[in-house]
């Protein structure tokens, strides 16, 4: 089972803007790219095209691992509005 | 402003804890919770252990939608081509009270806030917390959108990673070897299938934790806790040891990989998979606990970093619950006195330091820095297997004494400089 598959089981409400923001200037220096190897829900890839860090925040299980792995301050991350985000049925 | 006595911010176990042992009392409390109902940004492995807690709210427990109490326990340790496992069956688990439950936090608190609400609290959903009021250094209450709630106390039971405590000035920023991250699956399974594989009557239930290959040398390892009608299977690793892990490892991968390993698959086949989470783990223990309070507002469960991991358990929810009564016996002699300047509040951590909360938190001080080392996750799992193995192993050639066996082995890879100072750390745990 995928990662897209498993987390098409979870209840989400996304909001339309990201609860999580990159500061592109710090991932650009970054080389060992912390995110993209803690991030359990496999949220964060390099653009191909633009060579710039993203963040699929809609997927996004609120640990909030990626700031603390992070060691570079790049990721600034809120919990998303009142009401959405992850809908945890078992937790 | 307009104030009211109390705002709790956060409606998990902690900030409940404490609306349930302030409802009752001449108080004005509310609690903000920021999902959909209290529960629903919860996450645990999930074990909870009810004797240090029972007693603090005693009349609680009664009916309580834990999932199986917990009345066998495995540890398997895993290593390359082979694995060792312990299991103990206890009759003493296995008796009322039982001491502790398997437990999914999504349907328990919002059993619990239902409690509250039936006492008069009012738990408000979808309110997020942006920000405190402050006036002159001193929370007189908190930002929700536009809405200004005043407060003679605010509880920042806002989890894990405390915007609040950082706005209050309480905490030192986050550093990466102080967290672990779990996550972990919902895996459907009928109840009669549960029961027979893992052996289980009724209501019993099994916890299982897995050390070593695992977790490919990273400080963690692996769960599996049955409830009554699913398994919980995740993992709990150190953020620091997957930032330094050579050569890079995705770590949602390595939950697929425990998955399909043979000691898990058998466990969880033909079972379906229904939520898959994951939430941070406070292991800095007390180390890096945080100014706990300050005037007009205390820091509750993992908001004040009460987690643990004591290497046979990470523990957290007992701490939570603790931690809001705690801090409700201290609001509440703050209203007698009419001051809520941490002068006051001071008596939170005196009630905390006298109790089982932070005399763990003490006795285990160091437990972190001794679980550091990567040969427990690797190197000494991979030892007890191989020596295990060799006993057992029966060739053409004559089998050796069992004892030079043994012994041959331990001198190899534990009873050696390096062997007997990592058990000489132990001493400390």
């Amino acid at each position: 089972m995928t990662i897209e598959e498993k987390l098409a089981q979870d209840a989400f409400k996304n909001d339309e803007a990201s609860h999580i923001s990159l500061d592109q200037s710090i991932c650009k220096e970054c080389r060992e790219r912390f995110c993209i190897y803690s991030c359990p829900a496999h949220l964060y890839s390099l653009n191909e095209e633009t060579g710039q860090m993203q963040v699929e925040f809609a997927g996004c299980l609120e640990c909030g691992t990626c700031m603390i792995a992070c060691i570079y301050g790049s990721v600034t991350w809120n919990y998303p509005r009142g009401g959405f985000g992850v809908q945890y049925r078992h937790g | 402003m307009e104030k009211i006595d109390v705002v709790i911010v956060g409606g998990g176990l902690a900030g409940l804890s404490c609306a349930y042992a302030l409802a009752g009392e001449d108080l004005t409390v509310l609690v903000l919770e920021r999902g959909d109902f209290s529960g629903s940004k919860n996450v645990t492995g999930g074990r909870i252990y009810l004797g240090p807690i029972r007693d603090l709210i005693d009349d609680l427990w009664e009916g309580a939608p834990f999932e199986r109490h917990v009345a066998k326990e495995a540890l398997t340790l895993m290593a390359e081509g082979s694995s060792t496992t312990l299991q103990l069956s206890s009759q003493k688990m296995n008796q009322r009270p039982y001491p502790s439950y398997t437990i999914l936090r999504s349907r328990f608190d919002r059993w619990l806030a239902d409690k509250v609400m039936g006492k008069g609290v009012y738990v408000v959903p979808e309110k997020r917390v942006d920000d405190l009021i402050l006036d002159d250094g001193r929370v007189v209450g908190v930002k929700t959108g536009e809405e200004e709630i005043g407060a003679e106390v605010v509880v920042a039971a806002d989890g894990v990673l405390s915007f609040l405590a950082e706005k209050a000035g309480l905490r030192k920023p986050f550093e990466p070897q102080h967290f672990a991250v779990g996550f972990k699956e919902v895996i459907q399974l009928p109840r009669e299938k549960i029961e027979d594989r893992f052996g289980l009557t009724g209501e019993e239930g099994m916890a299982h934790l897995f050390v070593g290959s695992l977790t490919k040398g990273m400080m963690g390892g692996g769960f599996l806790y049955t409830n009554l009608e699913s398994i919980s299977l995740g993992m709990v690793i150190g953020i620091d040891a997957i930032n330094r892990r050579e050569p890079r490892e995705e770590v949602y991968r390595i939950l697929d990989e425990f998955k399909e390993s043979p000691q898990v698959k058998r466990l969880i086949e033909g079972g379906t998979l229904s939520e898959y989470s994951a939430h941070l783990i406070p292991e800095g223990g007390i180390n890096v606990m945080p100014k706990l309070y300050s005037d007009g507002i205390l820091l509750v469960g993992d908001a004040a970093g009460f987690g643990l991991n004591m290497l046979i358990t990470v523990r957290g929810m007992e701490y939570a619950v603790a931690s809001g009564v705690m801090a409700a016996e201290a609001i509440k002699e703050a209203r007698k006195k009419g001051d809520f300047s941490s002068r006051t509040l001071a008596h939170y951590e005196d009630l905390l330091r006298n109790s089982f909360l932070l005399k763990e938190l003490e006795t285990f001080r160091h437990a972190l820095s001794i679980l550091k080392n990567p040969r427990w996750f690797h190197h000494y799992p991979q030892a007890i297997c191989d020596l295990y193995e060799k006993l057992m192993w029966i060739d053409e050639s004559p089998k050796s004494r069992l004892f030079s066996t043994a012994y041959g082995e331990l001198r190899k890879s534990i009873i050696n400089l390096q062997g007997i100072k990592d058990i000489l750390s132990l001493r400390r745990i």
